[in-house]
C-alpha cells in the first residue's frame, strides 16, 4: 500500500461521488417532469385549483427547479429525506421499517449464493469439457433462462402447498429461533439464489478458465503442483477482479430489483415500497429510494474495483 | 556413463476437428547422464511437444498416444498422474520460453521458486529460500538476497529467465528441459543468460534437453543435436560433426538460413542520389505532454536520417531502442514533439490529418505480425483489393488482373485470392501483407521486424523476395530489425539506435570492420556464431567496466554509459558526447574517435571476422 495505490483508490472514490451527484440530478429532474404533481395527487381530483395552489405553496413546489434541487440535496445530506405526501409520515421512518428487511434478505441470499456460485464455477472450470461441466452448464443456463416468478411460484407450489414444509408468506417478523428463521427465509432466498447463482457461476467459470489456460498455470503443473492448489493458489488470485465484479453486479440486483419476489412472498422489503411510491406519485419517497439503490450499486461496484486493484500487485505496489 | 533418457517410438496426436492427427511420428533418441541434448527444428516440428513428453505432459488437445519415455528408472508415459506430480519439479524440471508469461503475476518470485520443492518435501522453507539465494548468486542475478521479494513485473526479461532457471534447479533435478529459453531476449541479454545457464548446468552436472530453432545458440550449449521436421527426426549426431558435415538437406538449409547475409546481398546501383525522405532533429515519445510540448517518456531524441530514392536503410537496436517508434512517426501514427519530416521535397505532416492522400499512398507499412495485421474475416483478394479500389478506383476485371499481378510479384498462386488468412502459413501471410503494401505502388515501405516472427528458412525467403522487389520496382525501404545479419542482407546503409539515440550510422561496408560505436561492437559480437566454443571466447564480455564517478547533471549524457567497456571517467559522465564523422563515411555519437576505437576493437575482429566475411 503506497501513495500510488491510495491515489488510485482516491480517484475511484471521487468518481463514485461525482457519479452519485449526477444521478441525484437525473433522479430529481425525472421525478420533476413526471405528469401530475404531489399536491394534485394528495388532494384528489375534486380539489379546487385554489386548494392545490395553496398546498403547492406549502410544499414549496412553486419555487424554481434549481432551488428545489439544491434544497433537496442539502436536506438529503443532513439526513432529512422529507415527508411522504401520501402517508404523511417522514420518508426516513417509512424506509427505516423496510431497509433492515431488505438487507436481511440480501445478506442471507449473498451468504448462501456466493459460496455456492464459487464452488460451482470453479468446479466446472476444473472439469472443463467433462460430464460434470456439461451438466453444470446446462443447469446454470436453464436457471438463467427461467423467469424468477416461475421459480417462486413453483417453489411455493411444491414446498408450501404440496409438501407443506414451509409457509408461502414471509412477513420477516418471526426470526426468534433458527427454525423460524429458516421457515421465513427459505423460499425467497432459494428463489433469489436460483437467479443469481447461475450468473455468478458462469462468470466465475469463464474467469478461472481464462487463467487456467495461461502459461504460468502450465508452468505450475510442470512444477508438480496439484490441481486444487493450482486453482486456489495460482488461478484464483488472478481471477479475483472479474469474479468480484460479477458478484457485485449480482448482489446489487438483490438490493433493488427483487420486487417480484417480494410481491409473491408478500415480503415487506424496499422494492415494493418504491413501487407503491411510484403509484402514489410520492416523489420524496421515490427520490429517496432511487438514491439508496444507486448508492448501494455504486458502493458494490467500488468494492469490486478495490478488490481488483488490491489483488493485482502491478497496481498495488509499483 | 549411464544412460538417463531413452525415448522410443514416441507418438503424440492432436485432436482436431477432422479427428486425430499425429504430430509426433515415432521419435527415438537417448541421452547419457551429464550431457546436453538439443532438439532443433522450426515451428510445428514437434520439438516442444517432445520436450513436454519428457515430463509426461501433453498440452490441451494433445495426447501421448504411444511409445516409451524413460527418464532414470521411470517410464513417464506409464506412471499415474499423481506419480507424475511427484516427479515434475522434482526429478525433472522445465524452463519455459517466455518467463514473463510463465511466472504468476500475483505471487512473489521467491514463493514461486521454492513452491515445487516445498510441495515435494525437499526441505524446509528457510532451507529452500537460502538455496534459492545461492542459485540467484550463481546465476549472476543482481541483489540475490532481495530479488526474490519482487513480483515478476518488477524484474527485467533476462533476469526473469535466470530466476526461472533457479526455479528449475532448486530441486537438483536429474533432467532439466529448456524450451527456447532465450528466444524472447535481446542478443546482448541472451549472451549473459546463456553463460549463466551453461555454467550452472556444468557445475551441477545436470542433464539437459535444450529446445531451440537457433543452431548457433545450440552449438554453444549442446553435446548432441537432434534435427526435427514435421514430427520426425531427420538427423541426429554429436554437435561438432553435425555442424561440420550435415548429412541431411534440411539441416543444410537451416545452416544456410541462420546467417542470411552470407547468401543474400543487397542489389547495387538501385539507389539514386535524390532524397526521398528526410528526417530532421526528430524527437518523439509517449505520455502526457508538458508545458514545452515534450512528452513524458521520450523515445526518440534528435534523430536525423535521409532515405534516398531506391535506397534501403536498416535500423537496428534492441527492444526499447525506439526503432519501431521511428517507423510509427514516419507512418504518421505518432505525432513528433520536435523536428520535421520531408517527403520528396514536400513537408510531411506529423499528424495523419495533415497528410495528402497521395502521401498516404506513397508511404506504406508492413507490420511484424501478419497474423494480427490481416483481417481474419477478409479473403486475401479483398485484403489486396482494398488499396487498389481506394487509390486507383479499380473494378471488375482490372481489379482481378492487378490482384493476380501482385500475387505473382510476391510469388503466391492466384488461387490463394479466395482463401482467408487463417488458411495460410506464416510465410504466405507475410507475403500477402507485403502484397497489400505493394498494391498502393508506394515509394517507401516501412518494414517493422517483418521476418522476426517467421522461421529462419521462411524468413530468409522473405528477405530474398524483398531484395528482388527492390531491384524490380526501385522501391525504398526503411527496414527495422533487431538482427544485424538480416539488415546486412538487405540494406545499403545501417543506422544503430540505442535508447532513442542514433549512435552510429554508415554504409553496409563500414559495419564490416572497426571502428564501431561501443554499443554496436557489443551488438555485433553478441550474435552467436555457428561454431562451438564461441560463447567462451567471444569478445562481448559483461566483465568489469572501467570505474566512473557520479553522473553530472547534464542532459544528453551518453545513454550507453552504464554498460560501456571503454568509458572515460571525467569525460563520459560529465560531457554530452559529440557526433563526429568517420573516415569510412559513417558517423558516430561517442567521445572516442575512430582511431582510438580501432585500437581497442581490432583484437576482437581478427578473431571473429570470418563469420561476417
Amino acid at each position: 500500500m503506497n501513495s500510488t495505490t491510495l491515489w488510485l483508490i482516491g480517484r475511484r472514490l471521487g468518481a463514485a461521488i461525482v457519479t452519485l451527484l449526477i444521478v441525484s440530478m437525473v433522479v430529481f429532474a425525472i421525478t420533476a417532469v413526471l405528469p401530475g404533481d404531489a399536491a394534485q395527487q394528495a388532494l384528489g381530483q375534486f380539489a379546487t385549483p385554489e386548494q392545490v395552489a395553496a398546498l403547492r405553496l406549502k410544499l414549496g413546489l412553486d419555487q424554481p427547479g434549481v432551488l428545489r434541487y439544491l434544497h433537496w440535496l442539502m436536506s438529503l445530506l443532513t439526513g432529512d429525506l422529507g415527508m411522504s405526501v401520501s402517508s404523511a409520515t417522514p420518508v426516513s421512518e417509512l424506509m427505516g421499517g423496510r431497509v433492515p428487511n431488505t438487507l436481511m434478505l440480501a445478506t442471507t441470499t449473498a451468504l448462501v449464493s456466493v459460496p455456492v456460485a464459487l464452488v460451482l464455477g470453479i468446479g466446472s472450470a476444473m472439469a472443463r469439457g467433462g460430464r460434470i461441466d456439461n451438466i453444470l452448464s446446462f443447469v446454470t443456463l436453464a436457471m438463467v433462462a427461467v423467469p424468477e416468478f416461475l421459480v417462486a411460484t413453483l417453489a411455493v407450489l411444491i414446498f408450501a402447498v404440496n409438501l407443506g414444509w414451509l409457509s408461502s408468506l414471509s412477513y420477516a417478523s418471526d426470526i426468534s429461533s433458527p427454525w423460524a428463521f429458516m421457515r421465513t427465509y427459505a423460499l425467497p432466498v432459494m428463489t433469489l439464489c436460483c437467479v443469481i447463482v447461475a450468473q455468478m457461476a458462469r462468470m466465475t467459470r469463464a474467469a478461472v478458465i481464462d487463467q487456467l489456460d495461461s502459461p504460468y498455470v502450465e508452468m505450475a503443473r510442470l512444477k508438480g503442483v496439484g490441481p486444487i492448489r493450482i486453482v486456489l493458489r495460482h488461478a484464483l488470485p488472478n481471477a479475483i477482479g472479474p469474479i468480484a465484479n460479477a458478484i457485485a453486479l449480482s448482489l446489487s440486483y438483490l438490493l433493488g430489483g427483487v420486487v417480484i419476489v417480494e410481491t409473491i412472498f408478500n415480503y415487506p422489503g424496499i422494492a415494493s415500497l418504491m413501487v407503491d411510491a411510484v403509484t402514489n406519485r410520492d416523489m420524496a419517497l421515490v427520490q429517496a429510494c432511487t438514491m439508496l439503490f444507486c448508492t448501494a450499486y455504486l458502493s458494490l461496484v467500488l468494492i469490486a474495483d478495490l478488490c481488483a486493484i488490491l489483488s493485482n500487485p502491478r497496481l498495488r505496489n509499483q | 556413463m549411464t544412460e538417463l533418457i531413452r525415448v522410443e517410438d514416441l507418438r503424440v496426436v492432436a485432436c482436431g476437428e477432422r479427428g486425430e492427427v499425429e504430430i509426433v511420428k515415432g521419435v527415438s533418441f537417448a541421452l547419457e547422464q551429464g550431457q546436453v541434448l538439443a532438439l532443433i527444428g522450426e515451428s510445428g516440428s514437434g520439438k516442444t511437444t517432445i520436450a513436454l513428453a519428457l515430463l509426461g505432459y501433453a498440452r490441451r488437445g494433445c495426447r501421448l498416444s504411444g511409445g516409451v519415455v524413460r527418464v532414470g528408472e521411470h517410464d513417464m508415459l506409464a506412471v499415474s498422474e499423481s506419480q507424475l506430480q511427484k516427479l515434475r519439479g522434482n526429478r525433472v524440471s522445465y524452463i519455459a520460453q517466455s518467463a514473463a508469461a510463465a511466472f504468476n503475476p500475483a505471487k512473489k518470485l521467491i514463493d514461486q521458486v521454492v513452491e515445487g520443492a516445498l510441495i515435494h518435501g525437499l526441505g524446509s522453507r528457510v532451507e529452500l529460500e537460502a538455496k534459492a539465494v545461492d542459485l540467484f548468486r550463481d546465476l549472476s542475478l543482481p541483489n540475490p538476497e532481495s530479488i526474490g521479494q519482487r513480483y515478476p513485473h518488477q524484474v527485467s526479461g533476462g533476469q526473469l529467465q535466470r530466476v526461472m532457471a533457479a526455479m528449475a534447479l532448486i530441486s537438483d533435478p536429474l533432467l532439466v528441459v529448456l524450451d527456447e529459453p532465450t528466444t524472447a531476449l535481446d542478443v546482448t541479454t541472451q549472451i549473459d543468460v546463456l553463460r549463466a545457464f551453461k555454467r550452472v548446468v556444468r557445475e551441477r552436472g545436470a542433464t539437459a534437453v535444450y529446445v531451440s530453432h537457433d543452431l548457433a545458440v545450440v552449438a554453444q550449449m549442446a553435446d548432441r543435436i537432434v534435427v526435427l521436421n514435421d514430427g520426425q527426426i531427420l538427423e541426429q549426431s554429436d554437435t561438432a560433426p553435425l555442424l561440420a558435415a550435415p548429412a541431411h538437406d534440411y539441416t543444410r538449409s537451416l545452416l544456410a538460413a541462420a546467417r542470411p547475409d552470407a547468401t543474400i546481398r543487397p542489389p547495387s546501383g538501385i539507389a539514386e542520389n535524390t532524397p526521398l525522405l528526410t528526417i530532421n532533429g526528430l524527437t518523439a515519445g509517449y505520455g502526457n505532454k508538458n508545458a514545452q510540448g515534450m512528452p513524458l517518456i521520450r523515445v526518440l531524441e534528435g534523430i536525423d536520417l535521409t532515405v534516398r530514392r531506391g535506397q534501403a536503410i536498416g535500423v537496428i537496436g534492441e527492444s526499447g531502442s525506439g526503432k519501431s517508434t521511428l517507423a510509427r512517426v514516419v507512418a504518421g501514427l505518432l505525432t513528433p514533439a520536435l523536428g520535421g519530416l520531408t517527403f520528396d521535397g514536400q513537408p510531411l505532416g506529423g499528424r495523419l490529418s495533415e497528410r495528402t492522400p497521395e502521401q498516404f499512398r506513397r508511404i506504406q507499412m508492413v507490420f511484424q505480425n501478419a497474423d494480427t495485421a490481416l483481417n481474419p474475416m477478409h479473403s486475401v483478394g479483398a485484403i489486396i483489393g482494398r488499396p487498389l479500389k481506394m487509390y486507383f478506383g479499380l473494378k471488375g476485371a482490372a481489379l482481378r488482373e492487378r490482384t493476380h499481378e501482385l500475387l505473382d510479384l510476391v510469388r503466391l498462386p492466384h488461387a490463394l485470392a479466395e482463401r482467408r488468412p487463417s488458411e495460410l502459413s506464416g510465410g504466405q501471410k507475410q507475403r500477402v501483407n507485403l502484397a497489400r503494401a505493394l498494391a498502393a505502388k508506394p515509394d517507401l515501405i516501412l518494414c517493422d521486424e517483418v521476418t522476426s516472427a517467421l522461421d529462419t528458412v521462411v524468413g530468409a525467403a522473405i528477405l530474398e523476395l524483398l531484395r528482388d522487389l527492390r531491384q524490380q520496382l526501385g522501391v525504398s525501404y526503411l527496414f527495422i530489425s533487431h538482427d544485424i545479419s538480416t539488415v546486412r542482407a538487405l540494406c545499403d546503409d545501417i543506422v544503430v539506435m540505442y535508447s532513442g539515440h542514433k549512435v552510429q550510422a554508415g554504409s553496409r561496408e563500414s559495419f564490416a570492420t572497426p571502428p564501431f560505436h561501443p554499443y554496436t561492437d557489443l551488438l555485433i559480437h553478441s550474435v552467436p556464431e555457428l561454431r562451438q566454443g564461441w560463447l567462451e571466447t567471444c569478445g562481448a564480455t559483461s566483465g568489469t567496466l572501467p570505474p566512473v564517478g557520479a553522473r553530472a547533471a547534464v542532459p544528453e549524457l551518453c545513454t550507453f554509459l552504464n554498460l560501456c567497456p571503454v568509458r572515460i571517467d571525467g569525460v563520459c559522465n560529465r560531457i554530452a558526447p559529440p557526433r563526429h564523422s568517420l573516415d569510412n563515411g559513417g558517423e558516430m555519437l561517442c567521445h572516442h574517435d575512430g582511431a582510438q576505437l580501432i585500437k581497442t576493437q581490432r583484437g576482437l575482429v581478427v578473431e571473429t571476422s570470418g563469420a561476417y566475411a
